[in-house]
């Protein structure tokens, strides 16, 4: 009962909604925009290959870059940008009928710890999953989501699958994560698969090293159907 | 300070080929048969097993091992021998903590321990890799691991193995349990881990320092700073470059900052698995508001990026410092109100009391370290035993417990954040003018770098060649070293005590498995 008033007094820290600004500080590490030609154009400063020059444009690629800010450090005129509506769909979001409330099944299939912490943050009382009508469920069968982190590992592979066959239809999965989205930096490991999508089909994908909780809440609203899609993928 | 010489004394009438020293460690050379006594003559003389080496030379024979040991205030020693076949004895009857990392270079690396104990089912799950030894470096067909069956000890009418795991409720790291049980009560908890393994160790090779550290700083996300800082410790010893001061200083005070935030998750999950919901919700506001101070100053949430050999790559305003600094007073002070009125909650206390117990001998048998050596009376710490970046500059206490118990862990935890919270003002406040990036040219050789991560020492023992491109990286975490212990915590317990003698010990999965 004493905890029950002390979590009284301390008022709500929930951040209003989506109102905070997407540039208040801390929430996002930001990511680089393309940038026209003149001003940046050497893409070998990128150390994931996530830079490309075409056309005289430097146009990063989401689903590898790694948010290590080599490229803004180095000094290069690169445009950033401090947003989190990062999710991509690749198909439909969910009917109507998953419009208030939808269950997820969180599968770590080998990620670093950080792209976990980062969801499990969502589910504080700064992020407040909740209040979204989104919950974390722990069996597959209830589950109408299924969110994986890290790049697949050899050993995750059969249990990832088999989650997903577990899961009734309609069902989406989210890969989230670069690790999740291309393998990461552990694209080129003798042990990991790499793209969630080379195993189990991919609705949403969510970019980021790790992605920050707004940025993956942003991918479940996508699929409930709330949200308009993000920046349009330059690729 | 230990000499060749006096090495020569500690190792005695052991046999000994040479002694050499090498850039921060001294290595010796030794035949295979002379090994158990030379590691028996150390451990006699305060060393301490840190982890195994395998490196697939063939300069002198096809397989180089290195037992790396370390002490206080003394150098590290790496007892190195050459191996002609897939096979050599293993130590792990003598030395219990080597247990685990033989086993696991058995099955990455596909050379056998002759006469160990329980070889087998370690590192390589339901075929996950047919027919070939992950590690090695050509994908040659390797012996297949040995077959082996499901660990059991338990011999009781009525006995099962059940199986937890490895996908878990909730928000859960993958690692399987198995539990050996009669009925109510949980007899003996098997941990299989690897299922997130990467094989980071073996993705480094071939690379260049600045493209390795992407890799170092991925092993485990949540201590990504540490594993930067030990990851650039080893190349700049390598090169013997020196590292400007405030680099330094920065350094201590951005590890203490991860420090701080590990540590307070820790907390919270406690409090999660013991029920308490409402101080777990504060707490983890806090973890945000540490995870938005790290991102505000570094543009990461998880430090990545910031660290390189030579330095850091982003530098850190005074002001700046002294605002980080009073944030995270503020932020500690929060926690701090909170674990008080914890101290005077009967039920919350015990649940922790008297649960998981680790004894001070045992924690030294398994090799334990961090705040899980710590709570069971063992005083080990890198910042203070084998001090880096400037620690012996700065005034900091290395709390301890002697229970060993989940009560105990919780106590060294919250005191630890006290004690970073005093490290990282006394460093903001202090902070020497000046750049805070070397250059480092690329150099051959092999070093060893180190640091407290938040769970405890991390080790990277790291060889290049001359252009200095990375051939062979271990890394030693203190995952794999707590991890082996846990099951100790866990002998005869209720089946609902799991989740929170795991809490407890605030394990990542990512840094065991690599
Ligand atoms: S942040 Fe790093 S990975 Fe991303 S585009 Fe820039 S250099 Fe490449
Ligand atoms: S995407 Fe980045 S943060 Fe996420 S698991 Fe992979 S390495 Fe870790």
């Amino acid at each position: 009962m004493a905890w029950f008033a002390r979590g009284l007094r301390q008022g709500v820290d929930a951040m209003d909604d989506d109102s905070r600004a997407p540039v208040s500080p801390g929430l996002s590490p930001g990511r680089p925009l393309p940038t026209p030609a003149g001003q940046m154009d050497d893409a070998s400063l990128c150390p994931t290959g996530a830079l490309e020059v075409r056309a005289g444009v430097t146009v990063p690629d989401y689903a590898r870059c790694v948010q290590c800010l080599r490229c803004v450090r180095a000094g290069a005129p690169i445009r950033w940008e401090q947003s989190y509506r990062w999710a991509v769909s690749r198909t439909g979001a969910l009917g109507p009928a998953f419009r208030r409330s939808i269950h997820v099944r969180v599968l770590d299939a080998g990620d670093c710890g950080a792209c976990l912490a980062e969801v499990r943050q969502l589910t504080s009382p700064v992020y407040s999953l909740h209040r979204f009508g989104i919950f974390v469920t722990p069996t597959p069968r209830n589950a109408d989501v299924l969110m994986v982190v890290g790049p697949v590992t050899r050993a995750m592979r059969t249990a990832m699958r088999e989650t997903y066959a577990a899961m009734p239809e309609p069902r989406r999965v989210i890969a989230t994560g670069t690790c999740a989205l291309t393998g990461g930096v552990f694209a080129k490991s003798v042990a990991v698969e790499g793209a969630v999508s080379r195993v189990i089909p991919v609705d949403v994908e969510i970019p980021g090293c790790p992605p920050p909780p707004l940025a993956i809440l942003h991918g479940l609203h996508l699929l409930m159907g709330r949200e308009g899609p993000g920046r349009p993928d330059p690729r | 300070m230990v000499t060749e010489r006096s090495l020569g004394d500690v190792l005695g009438t052991v046999p000994v080929a040479g002694v050499h020293p090498e850039v921060n460690w001294v290595r010796v050379e030794i035949e295979a048969p002379h090994l158990i006594p030379a590691l028996r003559a150390l451990m006699a003389h305060g060393w301490v097993f840190a982890g195994i080496v395998v490196e697939e030379d063939g300069e002198r024979a096809p397989w180089r091992l290195t037992y790396l040991l370390g002490a206080d205030r003394a150098p590290w020693v790496g007892v190195e021998i050459w191996v002609h076949e897939d096979a050599l004895a293993s130590v792990s009857s003598v030395l219990f903590a080597a247990d685990w990392q033989e086993r696991e270079a058995e099955d990455l690396y596909g050379i056998e321990f002759r006469g160990h104990p329980f070889p087998g089912d370690f590192a390589l799950h339901e075929g996950s890799f047919p027919a070939f030894a992950p590690m090695r470096r050509s994908i040659s067909p390797a012996p297949p691991p040995r077959p082996r069956p499901a660990p059991r000890i338990v011999d009781a009418p009525g006995g099962f193995t059940l199986p937890v795991g490895p996908v878990f409720s909730g928000v859960q790291e993958s690692v399987q349990f198995l539990l050996e049980t009669v009925g109510e009560e949980i007899i003996f908890a098997h941990v299989r881990l690897f299922y997130k393994f990467r094989a980071a160790e073996k993705t480094m090779e071939g690379r260049t320092p600045d493209d390795a550290i992407l890799i170092a700083e991925r092993v485990d996300g949540t201590a990504a700073f540490a594993h930067g800082l030990a990851f650039a410790q080893a190349v700049e010893a390598l090169a013997r470059a020196r590292v400007p001061e405030r680099a330094r200083a920065l350094r201590v005070l951005f590890a203490e900052l991860e420090r701080i935030r590990s540590h307070v998750a820790a907390l919270t999950a406690i409090l999660e698995s013991t029920g308490l919901s409402v101080p777990a919700s504060l707490l983890a506001t806090q973890v945000e508001r540490l995870l938005e101070i790290s991102g505000e100053f570094t543009g990461h949430r998880y430090l990545m990026g910031l660290m390189t050999p030579g330095g850091l790559r982003a530098d850190l305003s005074d002001a700046d410092a002294g605002a980080v600094a009073r944030r995270v007073r503020h932020g500690v002070e929060a926690v701090d109100e909170i674990y008080g009125r914890l101290t005077f909650d009967e039920s919350f206390l015990d649940r922790l009391e008297a649960v998981g117990r680790v004894s001070p001998e045992e924690a030294a048998t398994f090799g334990a370290v961090g705040p899980v050596a710590r709570a069971s009376n063992l005083s080990r710490d890198l910042r203070a035993a084998q001090p880096y970046s400037g620690y012996e500059g700065w005034r900091f206490d290395v709390p301890v417990e002697k229970e060993g118990d989940g009560y105990a862990r919780w106590r060294v935890l919250m005191a630890e954040v006290h004690e970073s919270a005093r490290l990282l003002e006394q460093v903001a406040g202090a902070l020497p003018p000046g750049p805070v990036r070397a250059g480092v040219p690329p150099t051959g050789g092999v070093a060893l770098g180190f640091a407290e991560a938040p769970t405890g020492a991390l080790v990277y023992w790291v060889r290049t060649d001359p252009a200095g491109q990375i051939t062979r990286c271990r890394i030693i975490t203190p995952g794999l070293a707590n991890w082996h212990v846990f099951p100790t915590a866990v002998r005869s317990f209720a089946f609902q005590d799991l989740p929170i003698i795991l809490a407890t010990f605030g394990l990542s999965v990512a840094d065991a498995d690599r």
